[in-house]
């Protein structure tokens, strides 16, 4: 094969094509972040049976969820970075103009409107979600082109682009999903050398920004999760119910767990949630301290496997977008694991690839399948 | 686009190397916060979780004992557990539970008093996911709406409940008494892990005094529940130990005759049985409906007991004090007699009044012209003021008393009757003490005719009358046959009463068989035909004034100006099985009114065909 030519006539620049991986690369998927990503989809199959309270159905549904998300995973690995790049300024346009969509004609569901009707095609699409990919994408193709560090005109324009969707998506209301579009962008403008004096400045500002949110922004709801993280007693039954409930799942597991299938606290529904967000709290109620340290290696290793991934990548928008979406997928099992156990507020963060739901898999997947299109589609020498 | 600078792609790498660097620096120490958060609480505080969980899931249940029944001494069921369902609410799976019980009540008729009664049972306190009802005593009908709308309303659920029920209703209502729902109050005097899971506490008579046994002992078991409240199994269980069942000397068919011999008068019989001490009937009429106030009357309902001048709910027979009239004479007598102030043969001038010397006073007997000569035998029979006007003068009050106390006045002498007032037997303290006076030997002269300040209930003058039958010997008056509540304080059996000469018992007996049996007996109408012979004495005890509380009305005022009849007496005189006593309110005199009601309750106890009769007309659910 042509590949293994390419190596013997270059020897010494590039020894990680082994034979192990090499035919992986070839259909252009990274052997190691494939394994590590099956290994967790089965661990989440396995966990959401019991989460679900054994429900077959829902595991079955969910395993679908991952072959069709696999196959557009793979889908997307094959195009080239470059026709991604080409592509990114319309698939961006396409979210702001689903975001404005959502506004005008979208459909509710409980109480915020997040969903949009494609007329005739019978499908919805939670044009969000999308923008979870397209700000990084945007941000990364912004920036490619720049001097880096970026100067103040570029930030101010890539502020811009992360802000105007997080503005829509606000309105929907989701603050949740807005914040995490928005630390995506973040992200990718961190990695492009964004410089200490503006990442200074740009926590200062947050700060300065939270008592305006708090009162101008935040809807009650969102206030009472905040008051709930620091005081959940002061409405045991009401808001207070869910942490309360899920801090009592990790704790009695202990160190070894309940066993799977025995954890009280979630077959005996006291955990409310427990196959959507809550779900690390069966896991941690069931398989114990010793099944957290498991799956935070697990997603550890993908994480350093996708920053691995990102240092390889060969020019800045390549570099800089793999790198942002791998420390966003990093942000979700941090916010999920930290809200669930108490030390951040209830926001809908699902845990990646564990929580049951469709659309989070298919974002996540098609996530991963830019990063190894990114690392598959290598040349051999830098530009 | 162009940039006016170079991109310096070298820069570019190395700055990203040493972001991605810091990102992973980053990344590994937000896991390790993420790890020590769940460290904490997974490993040391780990203990508290466990209790937190085990206390979610498990929780303790009381099994509440089934309570005791009450026989009558025919094994005829008394007091019963009807199973009834109960409309229930547990509060915590309600989610708007004003909007809920709005709705329900296009499902069920619901009042105001039992939504009142509802929502003040809701703020007592309780366990959680406990239930509370809401309506008890449902209908078939409103049992079949619930079901179809159940999915309607989480929280609600139908409860199988028993209820004490009495099936002879008014008839035995002062005597059995009734269980209602237990305060806050009651349960404070209770083992409260006992009472857990009680919701009716005895409130009067038998069933307030034998409560302890006929409770019974909670038993409890630790359910497994989910977070709807739901038990889905049992992990451990301590089974409860029923009530005692109590069978009482009651007889329901006695009790029925005297009930329907006081007819339409406000009164009270009692009847103790000589042998045993047993109540064999304990009758105040006007009496109430006791099943009302099991699960809580209604304000209406009891407006009408509480308001009606017949004052039902009040127990005459232990709580009523009457004057004792004539019925006090043979006890003064056999004061007399043992004190020696009078003899066999002892007469007194009768001109129809005596009169002290220091006091220009008349006191009158009832006969206007007076009887002449009498003797003891003959001022019993014909109940003749005079003799014993001389007997308590002479006698002194300190006499007078010493002996009426020793047949029970003035105390509460029962084994299981509490609520029983004590009467008035009065002395020289008494009378210092509550007028501020001196005795007067006029008092003393009112006191030996049973008038003035003494005051006796039909529960006292039954009881002496049975202690006059058995010849002193005192036997412990009792609702319960066998031994009582071992737990409860036993109040001490009273000496036998001793006299100097036992034939002073036959002595008076012979005047009481003759107030029955002779010519001039004032009860002689009451015993024509008795095919046993009665000894006996009819009193009579004037009404003063107006009872506080009454309205003045002209048509009632002179109805319940009337006298007082009272009789009291034992059957058959020569060996007696049953004493009684009989108050009939404003019925007139005791020969007249209460008299023949005593008859009637001898005749139904010692003539075996109207006992025969008598029986069949019982209810037929007598129980082995």
């Amino acid at each position: 094969m042509p590949s293994h030519d390419f190596i013997r006539q270059l020897p010494g620049a590039e020894t990680h094509f082994s034979r192990r991986t090499g035919f992986f690369h070839l259909i252009h998927l990274d052997f190691w972040l494939s394994m590590l990503l099956v290994l967790l989809m089965g661990f989440g199959l396995f966990t959401l049976y019991s989460g679900s309270g054994q429900n077959m159905g829902l595991v079955e549904r969910q395993a679908l969820h991952f072959m069709v998300a696999s196959v557009l995973m793979a889908l997307v690995a094959q195009v080239e970075p470059t026709q991604i790049k080409r592509w990114t300024p319309w698939i961006y346009g396409l979210g702001l103009v689903g975001l404005l969509a959502v506004l005008l004609i979208g459909s509710d569901a409980k109480g915020a409107q997040r969903w949009v009707q494609i007329p005739g095609a019978g499908i919805r699409v939670q044009p969000s979600e999308f923008m979870k990919l397209a700000v990084p994408m945007m941000v990364a193709h912004y920036l490619s082109d720049r001097v880096l560090p970026p100067r103040l005109a570029d930030i101010l324009v890539v502020l811009g682009i992360i802000l105007l969707p997080a503005a829509l998506i606000i309105k929907q209301p989701d603050l949740g999903t807005a914040l995490l579009v928005s630390a995506a962008g973040i992200f990718v403008l961190f990695f492009s050398g964004l410089s200490w004096r503006w990442i200074g400045s740009f926590i200062g500002g947050v700060a300065m920004f939270t008592p305006v949110m708090w009162y101008f922004v935040m809807h009650d709801y969102q206030k009472q999760r905040v008051l709930t993280l620091l005081d959940p007693e002061q409405d045991p039954l009401g808001t207070g119910w869910n942490i309360i409930q899920s801090k009592t799942a990790i704790g009695s597991g202990g160190f070894y767990g309940k066993g799977w299938l025995e954890g009280t606290q979630s077959q005996l529904d006291f955990l409310p949630e427990s196959h959507t967000d809550f779900i690390i709290a069966v896991l941690s109620e069931e398989l114990g301290y010793l099944g957290v340290m498991a799956v935070l290696a697990l997603y550890l290793a993908i994480i350093y496997r996708g920053l691995y991934m990102s240092g390889q990548a060969q020019d800045t928008f390549s570099r800089i977008l793999s790198a942002g979406l791998i420390m966003t997928f990093f942000i979700y099992v941090f916010v999920n694991m930290g809200m669930v156990s108490g030390i951040l507020p209830i926001v809908g963060v699902p845990l990646p690839l564990i929580s049951y739901g469709g659309t989070s898999v298919l974002t996540l997947l098609t996530a991963f399948g830019l990063m190894m299109s990114i690392h598959t589609h290598r040349k051999m020498l830098s530009r | 686009m162009v940039s006016k600078e170079l991109k310096d792609h070298r820069r570019e790498k190395r700055i990203f190397v040493a972001r991605s660097i810091l990102a992973a620096v980053i990344v590994g120490l937000l896991a390790a916060v993420l790890l020590a958060r769940y460290h904490y609480l997974q490993i040391q505080q780990y203990d508290v979780f466990q209790t937190l969980s085990d206390k979610n899931r498990m929780q303790l249940q009381s099994v509440v004992p089934t309570r005791g029944l009450i026989f009558d001494r025919h094994g005829r069921l008394l007091a019963e557990n009807q199973p009834t369902f109960a409309l229930t609410i547990v509060k915590e799976r309600v989610s708007d539970l004003p909007g809920m019980i709005e709705e329900l009540k296009h499902v069920v008729t619901l009042d105001d008093e039992a939504l009142a009664s509802f929502y003040k049972r809701l703020k007592q306190r309780r366990r959680p996911y406990e239930s509370v009802p809401l309506k008890v005593k449902l209908t078939e009908d409103e049992i079949a709406r619930i079901s179809v709308d159940r999915h309607r309303f989480p929280g609600v659920e139908v409860e199988a409940d028993l209820i004490r029920h009495y099936p002879y209703s008014d008839l035995l209502a002062h005597l059995v008494g009734y269980v209602g729902r237990i305060s806050e109050k009651e349960l404070q005097k209770v083992d409260e892990a006992n009472y857990s899971g009680t919701q009716y506490y005895g409130k009067l008579g038998v069933e307030r005094h034998y409560e302890n046994l006929l409770h019974g002992t909670t038993g409890f078991q630790t359910v497994e529940v989910d977070a709807r409240g739901r038990a889905l199994r049992v992990l451990d269980r301590r089974a409860p130990i029923p009530g005692k069942n109590l069978t009482l000397s009651l007889d329901v068919d006695l009790q029925a005759v005297a009930t329907a011999a006081l007819g339409q008068f406000r009164g009270a019989v009692v009847v103790i049985e000589v042998e045993t001490g047993g109540v064999l009937a304990l009758v105040s009429t006007p009496s109430f409906n006791p099943n009302l106030f099991v699960t809580g009357i209604d304000s209406a309902s009891y407006a009408a007991y509480r308001n009606s001048l017949d004052i039902p709910l009040f127990n005459r027979a232990l709580r009523g004090q009457y004057p004792p009239g004539s019925t006090i004479k043979p006890f003064v007598a056999l004061a007399g007699l043992n004190s020696g102030t009078i003899s066999a043969s002892t007469r007194v001038w009768d001109p129809g009044f005596y009169q002290l010397k220091t006091d220009s006073r008349k006191y009158r007997d009832w006969k206007r012209i007076g009887h002449g000569w009498m003797n003891l035998h003959d001022s019993l029979m014909e109940s003749c003021d005079i003799f014993f006007y001389d007997l308590a003068f002479k006698a002194g009050v300190d006499t007078l008393e010493d002996y009426l106390a020793r047949f029970g006045y003035g105390q509460l002498i029962a084994l299981d009757i509490d609520d029983a007032k004590t009467g008035v037997l009065p002395s020289r303290e008494w009378k210092k003490k509550n007028r501020k006076q001196p005795w007067f030997p006029g008092d003393s002269l009112n006191m030996g005719i049973g008038q003035g300040f003494m005051l006796t209930t039909p529960l006292q003058l039954a009881v002496g009358t049975m202690v006059l039958a058995r010849k002193g010997d005192w036997i412990m008056p009792r609702l319960v046959q066998g031994e009582g509540d071992p737990e409860l304080p036993v109040t001490p059996t009273p000496p036998r009463v001793e006299l100097e000469n036992e034939d002073y018992w036959d002595l008076v007996f012979s005047g009481m068989e003759a107030v029955m049996h002779a010519r001039k007996g004032t009860a002689r109408t009451s015993a024509i035909g008795a095919p046993y012979r009665i000894a006996g004495k009819t009193g009579t005890a004037q009404v003063v004034g107006i009872a506080q509380g009454e309205l003045y009305d002209e048509s009632k005022l002179a109805e319940r100006h009337r006298d007082h009849g009272l009789f009291v007496g034992f059957a058959p005189a020569d060996k007696p099985q049953i004493a009684l006593a009989v108050v009939v309110e404003n019925g007139g005199g005791g020969s007249k009114a209460a008299a023949p009601v005593a008859r009637k309750i001898f005749d139904a106890w010692l003539v075996p065909e109207s006992r025969i009769q008598t029986v069949s007309e019982g209810k037929p659910n007598a129980i082995p």
